[in-house]
């Protein structure tokens, strides 16, 4: 793949958690939460990160955030490596990255007021004078859609849409050039999601911002991303344009998750692939096709033991499948 | 009370359910009147916080004690009031001949009890059956609900199995007596979409074997579109507009289900386009007044006393009623 122009690109990125265990709690397995993943994301550019629980999707985003210390892998910001970093030296691309939560609220300090909130990151990096700040804090505000008086209120005194404002306020407060959106309507009302998706799209217009938007809905993810990576078991298994993916998917895994969307049109009639079976842990998966023992199609014993090729079959459409998947064209 | 027709099942009528709080005493279900037709199976579908569990839990008589009350309103199950039943035929009525399905499949299974003994459990509430029989049963069940290796499964515990296959033994659990009615509520919301249309398949196909009604919650108008034949929409209380569910995706009258149908992204819209929205929001229980409560938000324009009454139930056609003054009516 080109990198060349690349606002953050991944190389083979792993993040493993040791599975504790016995009496003296030693590491027994690991956890391949994130099991070499490479992806890229061009500025301007939202790519949609879909899956199922547990299969990796907030753990490639702290890592890319560098809220966890990779397990081995690189990530790079424009070019520089960020994966070997000390604290120190990361501190200056810290501003680059942010991140928003499914559960603002969380997020949020409640004894703190909203103005302090959003003040913080300001504080952090010893920026402005008190004045200076809080004009800033207000143009934060009026960025999201809140009033100027949200300054002096604390959080418990918002609805879940404003508090997700307030989170992106605070996020967007040092100007950051990737925002990773891990969640961010997922706990809202339909009525309430769709002002906070025209936010992001609105904020992503005015100020070129790249995003990786982390969703289990895929109606949603279509459309808000220009591409759609799928994850499953720690690994990127198909990558491609939003609409392509939809359109044209290949890996089995994409089909059986696009299939299950439930449609809001009743006279819609699903041809739907019913999975069998859960979604596996990511401790031990398989060493060949994450996917394999679930996709009920008959495998011989090599396709299990090795990982099939990423390959382009078309024009930025990529896949990770051996040619049972993806018949050669 | 008046007649019931002998195709529904349960008929809701006016429903006013509320609860004793510090602020006072606060209606979350306020004169709500749907059925559900045997062999049917109703959605009721609308935003967080706008009762549809409290009205699933006023059927089912298991309000918080005692906060919660029905005020008024009658809850005609079979030709008998549920509202005023004496508890101890309630306690047999409930997971008998109505059981309730939840979000949350740790909250209804007992974590330090085998999972057989828990479908035991009900199996010998309702019916005299050997230890042996029951526990025979409770692995049919168990295959039932498509749970591979049922015999080995019986005899695990809930923490050792995943979210799908636990929502699998809470539905094997509220099927076990064979119910006229199950209450399912957001039954599949904590799922991934993956087993989401597994437990979904799996509710349509027992409820085609069993012959049951179900009343299905949710807030996603996907899930209601699939599985419902009919569908109410609730908004701060009450049911704002109920028709079948093909009518109500085509033809919506109430400025509210306009508002959710049009805020939805869809697979097949215009990438990246600006989505509809609702402004404002949802308002608290203790800000409700007597008049549309959805009027502030509709973006219409309202003569000041449209506002202050309570609307009339209009019918639209046979089966499609709207609660709105004749601007939404209209369409
Ligand atoms: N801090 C941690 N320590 C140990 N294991 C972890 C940690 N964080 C995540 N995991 C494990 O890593 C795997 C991936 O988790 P992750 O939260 O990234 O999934 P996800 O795709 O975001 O799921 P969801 O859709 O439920 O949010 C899971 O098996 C999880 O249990
Ligand atoms: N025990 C209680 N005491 C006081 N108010 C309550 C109680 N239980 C529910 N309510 C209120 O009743 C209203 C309706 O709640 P309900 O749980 O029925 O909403 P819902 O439609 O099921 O929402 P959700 O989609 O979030 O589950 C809410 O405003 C809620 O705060
Ligand atoms: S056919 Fe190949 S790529 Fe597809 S699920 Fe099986 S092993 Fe994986
Ligand atoms: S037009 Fe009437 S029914 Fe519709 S939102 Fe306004 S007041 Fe309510
Ligand atoms: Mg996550
Ligand atoms: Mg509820």
């Amino acid at each position: 793949m080109n990198n060349g122009t690349a606002i953050l690109s991944t190389d083979n990125l792993r993040m493993h958690f040791p599975v504790k265990g016995g009496v003296f709690q030693r590491a027994v397995a690991a956890c391949k939460a994130v099991d070499g993943v490479s992806l890229t994301i061009m500025p301007g550019e939202t790519l949609g990160l879909v899956g199922e629980s547990g299969c990796g999707k907030s753990t490639l985003g702290k890592t890319i955030s560098r809220l966890y210390e990779p397990t081995s892998g690189g990530i790079a910001f424009e070019g520089n490596e960020l994966a070997d970093l000390s604290r120190r030296e990361l501190k200056p691309f810290r501003r680059e990255i942010q991140m928003i939560f499914q559960d603002p609220y969380e997020s949020l300090n409640p004894r703190h007021t909203v103005g302090t909130i959003i003040e913080e990151p300001f504080v952090i990096h010893k920026m402005g004078t008190r004045a200076e700040r809080r004009q800033w804090v207000a143009d934060l505000l009026a960025k999201v859609g809140l009033p100027e008086s949200a300054a002096g209120r604390y959080p418990f005194e918002f609805s879940g849409g404003q508090r997700q404002r307030i989170g992106i306020a605070r996020a967007l407060a040092l100007k950051p050039r990737l925002l990773i959106c891990d969640e961010p309507v997922s706990a809202l009302d339909v009525s309430i999601q769709s002002q906070v998706l025209n936010l992001l799209m609105d904020l992503q217009r005015e100020m070129g911002l790249s995003y990786l938007f982390i969703s289990h809905d895929l109606a949603v993810v279509k459309h808000i991303s220009d591409r759609i990576a799928v994850m499953y078991l720690g690994r990127i298994v198909e990558l491609a344009p939003a609409e392509e993916i939809y359109n044209n998917p290949v890996h089995a895994y994409t089909k059986a998750l696009i299939s299950a969307i439930p449609v809001p049109d009743p006279t819609y009639v699903p041809d739907r692939v019913i999975l069998e079976g859960d979604v596996p842990t990511p401790i031990d998966p398989p060493d060949g096709c994450r996917f394999a023992p679930r996709s009920g199609t008959g495998h011989s014993p090599e396709m299990l033991e090795t990982l099939p090729p990423f390959k382009e079959i078309s024009s930025g459409h990529w896949v990770e499948a051996c040619p049972v998947c993806a018949p050669a064209r | 009370m008046g007649e019931v027709e002998p195709e529904i099942l349960l008929e809701v009528r006016d429903l006013v359910t509320a609860f004793d709080t510090d602020a006072g005493q606060l209606t979350a279900v306020d004169g709500v009147s749907f059925a559900v037709r045997r062999g049917r199976t109703l959605g009721i579908v609308g935003e967080s916080g706008c009762g549809k569990s409290v009205t699933a839990m006023s059927i089912m008589r298991l309000l918080p004690q005692p906060m919660g009350k029905i005020l008024a309103g009658e809850v005609l199950f079979d030709g008998r009031n549920l509202a005023t039943v004496p508890a101890e035929d309630m306690r047999s009525i409930r997971g008998n001949r109505i059981s309730m399905i939840f979000q949350e499949p740790m909250t209804a299974l007992n974590p330090v009890h085998r999972i057989g003994k828990q479908i035991c459990e009900v199996l010998t509430q309702h019916n005299d059956l050997s230890p042996d029989d029951a526990w025979q049963q409770a692995v049919e069940m168990l295959d039932k609900v498509g749970i591979p290796s049922p015999e080995i499964r019986a005899t695990e515990y809930p923490h050792q199995l995943s979210g799908g296959m636990r929502q699998r033994v809470v539905i094997a659990i509220a099927l076990a007596c064979g119910p006229e009615l199950v209450i399912a509520d957001e039954p599949t919301t904590a799922l991934d979409v993956t087993i989401q249309a597994q437990i979904l398949q799996l509710i349509n196909n027992l409820q085609r074997d069993l012959g049951m009604s179900v009343m299905l919650i949710t807030h996603d108008l996907g899930v209601i579109a699939e599985t419902c034949d009919e569908v109410c929409v609730m908004y701060a209380g009450r049911v704002v507009e109920r028709a079948q569910v093909k009518e109500l995706f085509a033809n919506p009258r109430h400025a509210y289900t306009q508002g959710l149908l049009s805020s939805i992204p869809r697979l097949n819209g215009t990438p990246k386009s600006e989505l509809q929205t609702i402004d404002g929001m949802v308002p608290a229980l203790s800000e409700l007044k007597p008049g549309c409560r959805f009027a502030p938000r509709s973006g219409r324009e309202h003569a000041p006393e449209l506002l202050v009454e309570r609307q009339a139930l209009r019918q639209i056609s046979t089966d499609h009623w709207v609660e709105a003054c004749p601007v939404c009516a209209r369409g």
